[in-house]
C-alpha cells in the first residue's frame, strides 16, 4: 500500500508544502509538518514543492514494465453523418507536434460507414497512417462497437498515446477503452507536452473549476491517453501534398454488436453553430428579462457568425433551453470571443467561460462580478447596446 | 427495480477561493456538498423507484466525513446507504475509482440501473461512471437528459449532443450518467430528515468488498499528479464609457481583427 512520509531530520518547518497541498491536509506542530490522513490523497504535490527533500512517497511500482513496443501517436477522428469533426483537425495539429518531439509517426484513427473518400483529408491534415474501420454498424457512434474496435486495434498496434477529443462521444468511448486496456486516462486536457527523457506525455488540465492546473503523467502503463478540451489546440495546418499510408481493418461481425439501439438523431441546432465550436458565443443572463432579449442577441451572434450561450439562471427561467448552458451545470466553453450580455457573472458561470480569449462584459451594474474577468467591460443598458453592435458589425461585415 | 445512484462529496464551488498572498486554494470553512450533477442522478433514481417500485441505494467513496452526503441522499428520498472508505484508497484516479465502486457494486450484487451525474465538479473528469460500466462490463448511455420509458428489462432514454440528442434503447441492467435537464431535484421532505438523522449508511472497507490490493488507491492508478500550480488569474480590463452609438462603434473597432 502507498504511503506518505514527513521525513523530520529534514524537515525545515518552510510551509512551502502547506502551499502547495490543494487539499488542505497539512499544517505545522512543533515547527515541523504534518500530514492529516484523513485529507491527504497523496496527490503529491508536497513533495515537489518541499525543497529539502522532506516528504517521501512510497507506492508499490510493482515489476517495472517494458514499455518499449509501444509506438506512435494516435489521433482518435470523430465524424458525425460522415463529416469528419473540427476537434478531430485540432488534436491531428497538436499530435504533429508530439509525434515529431518523439520522432514517431501521426496516426489517425477513425470508424464509421462509407468514410473511403475522406482519407484525403486526413493526410492533408498531417497523419502518416491511418487506421479506417469501416462497417455499417460504426455509421453513428454507439458505445459496445466502438469501444471494441479500439479496443482491438490499441491491443494489435500498441500506440504510446492515443489523443481524443473531449465531446460527449470522446468521453464516453476513451473512458471505457481506458478501463478495457488498463491504460492511465487524464480528461480534458489544456496543454500536452512530452517529457524526453522519460518518453512521458505531461498532461495539464484544470481542476476545481479552473482554479487550480494539473500536470498528470501516465509512468508505467500504455497508452498514454488523453481527451483534448475543444478550440484550444490549433488546427493542422492544410498540405495537399501529404500522403497517409491507409491501413483497413476487418473484424468478425460479433466485434460490431450493441446492446444499446440507437433509434433516432434529432438535431436541434438552427441556425446558429453549436457551442463548443464557436469561435465567437454571444451569452445572456437574467439582465435580459425575458426570451426576446435573447431574440436580440440572436440577431448580434447571426451577423457574427457565432452561437448564443445563457447563463443558468436564464435557463432556469425557460428564456432558452439547457443545451445552451455555459457555466458549472452546462458546458465548458473557450472561444476566442465571449460577449457576455445581463449576465452577472457568478463564480458557476465563470468556471465555464473564463478561459475565452477576450471577454466583453455588458451590465448595467458597475460592481458586476463579471466586470473582474472582462477584457472590455461596458455598464449600460443591454437593450441599447447589443442592436448598437448588430448595427455596427453588420456595417463592418457587409451584412 | 432495484437502483444504484453512485455519489461523491464535493467541495462547494462557490466557496472555492483563491489566496491573493500565495496563490492557493483557500480550503478553510470550505463547506462540502453532494456532487451538484450528482442531486440530479438521485431524484431520477427516486422518481424511477416511485414509477417502478424498488428501492434506491446510495453509494459513495470518499473518507469517513463523506457519511454526511449519504445522510443527506437518505433525506432526499434514497433508502440505504454505503459508504466504501479505506485509507487503501487513497491516491486513487479514475481507473481505481471505477474499480472500487465496481467492487462495491459486485458485492451489493442484484442490480437494474445504476444513476451517475455526468460529472463530478471537482475533478470535472466524467470518467468514473463510464469507468464504472466498463469493469461491470454492462451497457452505459452517458449524458440523459430525458428517460422516456422504462420497464423491468429495457430503457428508451435521449442522450444530449453537441448539435441535439439521441433516442438510444438500451437493455437493464446498464448504468446512465444525466445532466442537468433531466429533472429539478426537489427539498429534502421532513420524513427523510428524519430517517437521515437515525440512518446508519453500512461501512465497507476494501476487504468488505474484496477488491485486488494491487488495484487500489495511488497503486491501482495508471496516473500521477507531478505539478499542481495555480492559474494566472484573470484580471479586469478596460472599462469603456461614452453614448451607446460611440462606445458600440470603439468596441467593433477594436474587435475588428477577431470577427472577420
Amino acid at each position: 500500500m502507498a504511503s506518505i512520509t514527513i521525513l523530520l531530520e529534514k524537515c525545515t518547518g518552510c510551509t512551502l508544502c502547506i502551499k502547495a497541498c490543494p487539499f488542505g491536509a497539512i499544517h505545522m506542530a512543533n515547527r515541523k509538518a504534518v500530514i492529516d490522513m484523513a485529507k491527504c490523497t497523496l496527490c503529491g504535490a508536497c513533495v515537489t514543492a518541499c525543497k529539502f527533500g522532506a516528504i517521501e512517497l512510497k507506492q508499490d511500482a510493482g515489476a517495472k514494465k517494458d514499455l518499449s513496443s509501444y509506438k506512435d501517436v494516435w489521433v482518435f477522428c470523430e465524424q458525425k453523418k460522415g463529416f469528419i469533426q473540427s476537434i478531430s483537425f485540432e488534436l491531428l495539429g497538436e499530435g504533429r507536434k508530439l509525434a515529431d518531439k518523439l520522432g514517431v509517426k501521426l496516426c489517425a484513427v477513425i470508424l464509421g460507414d462509407g468514410l473511403e473518400s475522406k482519407m484525403d483529408e486526413l493526410s492533408w491534415h498531417g497523419a502518416d497512417k491511418i487506421y479506417l474501420v469501416d462497417h455499417p454498424a460504426l455509421k453513428s457512434y454507439q458505445d459496445d462497437p466502438y469501444t471494441e474496435v479500439l479496443v482491438k486495434l490499441a491491443q494489435e498496434y500498441q500506440p504510446e498515446i492515443i489523443l481524443c477529443g473531449a465531446t460527449t462521444i470522446g468521453r464516453s468511448l476513451v473512458s471505457r477503452v481506458a478501463i478495457k486496456i488498463n491504460a492511465g486516462l487524464t480528461a480534458d486536457c489544456t496543454e500536452l507536452d512530452i517529457d524526453l527523457k522519460e518518453r512521458l506525455l505531461l498532461q495539464t488540465r484544470p481542476a476545481f473549476g479552473g482554479n487550480i492546473m494539473a500536470t498528470i503523467i501516465t509512468p508505467n502503463h500504455r497508452p498514454q491517453m488523453a481527451t483534448v478540451r475543444h478550440k484550444v489546440m490549433k488546427e493542422a495546418a492544410l498540405n495537399k501534398a501529404h500522403k497517409a499510408e491507409v491501413i483497413s481493418k476487418r473484424y468478425p461481425e460479433e466485434v460490431f454488436t450493441s446492446r444499446t439501439r440507437l433509434l433516432d438523431i434529432v438535431a436541434e441546432i438552427g441556425e446558429t453553430v453549436n457551442l463548443s465550436e464557436a469561435d465567437i458565443i454571444v451569452a445572456g443572463g437574467r439582465g435580459l428579462g425575458g426570451k426576446q432579449g435573447f431574440a436580440i442577441l440572436g440577431e448580434l451572434a447571426k451577423v457574427l457568425g457565432g452561437a448564443v450561450g445563457a447563463a443558468r439562471s436564464a435557463v432556469d427561467a425557460d428564456w432558452i433551453p439547457y443545451s445552451h448552458q455555459v457555466g458549472q451545470t452546462g458546458k465548458t466553453v473557450c472561444p476566442k470571443l465571449y460577449i457576455a450580455c445581463g449576465i452577472s457573472g457568478q463564480i458557476q458561470h465563470l468556471i465555464g467561460m473564463q478561459s475565452s480569449k477576450v471577454i466583453v462584459a455588458i451590465n448595467k451594474d458597475p460592481e458586476a462580478p463579471i466586470f473582474k474577468v472582462a477584457t472590455y467591460g461596458i455598464v449600460g443598458d443591454v437593450f441599447d447596446i447589443v442592436p448598437a453592435l448588430t448595427r455596427e458589425f453588420g456595417r463592418l461585415l457587409k451584412k | 427495480m432495484n437502483i444504484i445512484v453512485c455519489i461523491k462529496q464535493v467541495p462547494n464551488t462557490t466557496d472555492v477561493r483563491i489566496d491573493p498572498v500565495t496563490n492557493t486554494l483557500i480550503r478553510d470553512g470550505v463547506e462540502s456538498v453532494i456532487n451538484p450533477f450528482d442531486a440530479y442522478a438521485i431524484e431520477e433514481a427516486v422518481r424511477i423507484k416511485e414509477r417502478c417500485g424498488g428501492k434506491v441505494t446510495a453509494l459513495t467513496m470518499g473518507p469517513p466525513q463523506a457519511e454526511n452526503a449519504l445522510r443527506e441522499a437518505i433525506s432526499l428520498g434514497c433508502d440505504e446507504a454505503i459508504l466504501v472508505s479505506d485509507r487503501k484508497f487513497a491516491g486513487s484516479d479514475t481507473w481505481a475509482t471505477s474499480y472500487t465502486l465496481s467492487a462495491a457494486i459486485r458485492k451489493i450484487g442484484d442490480f437494474d440501473i445504476i444513476l451517475c451525474g455526468k460529472q463530478a465538479s471537482d475533478g470535472d473528469t466524467a470518467q468514473v461512471g463510464p469507468g464504472i460500466s466498463a469493469h461491470l462490463d454492462i451497457p452505459q448511455v452517458t449524458y440523459v437528459k430525458k428517460i422516456e420509458e422504462i420497464s423491468d428489462k429495457l430503457a428508451k432514454v435521449e442522450r444530449m449532443t453537441e448539435e441535439g440528442y439521441d433516442i438510444v434503447q438500451t437493455p437493464l441492467p446498464c448504468l446512465l450518467t444525466v445532466v442537468k435537464e433531466i429533472n429539478t431535484p426537489r427539498m429534502p421532505s421532513l420524513k427523510g430528515m428524519m430517517r437521515a438523522k437515525s440512518a446508519k449508511p453500512l461501512k465497507w472497507t476494501a476487504d468488505d468488498i474484496e477488491a485486488a490490493p494491487a488495484a487500489l488507491g495511488l497503486d491501482g492508478s495508471p496516473t500521477r499528479v507531478v505539478k499542481i500550480f495555480t492559474p494566472q488569474q484573470r484580471k479586469g480590463g478596460e472599462m469603456m464609457s461614452g453614448s451607446t452609438e460611440d462606445v458600440a462603434r470603439e468596441l467593433t473597432e477594436l474587435l475588428k481583427d477577431m470577427v472577420i
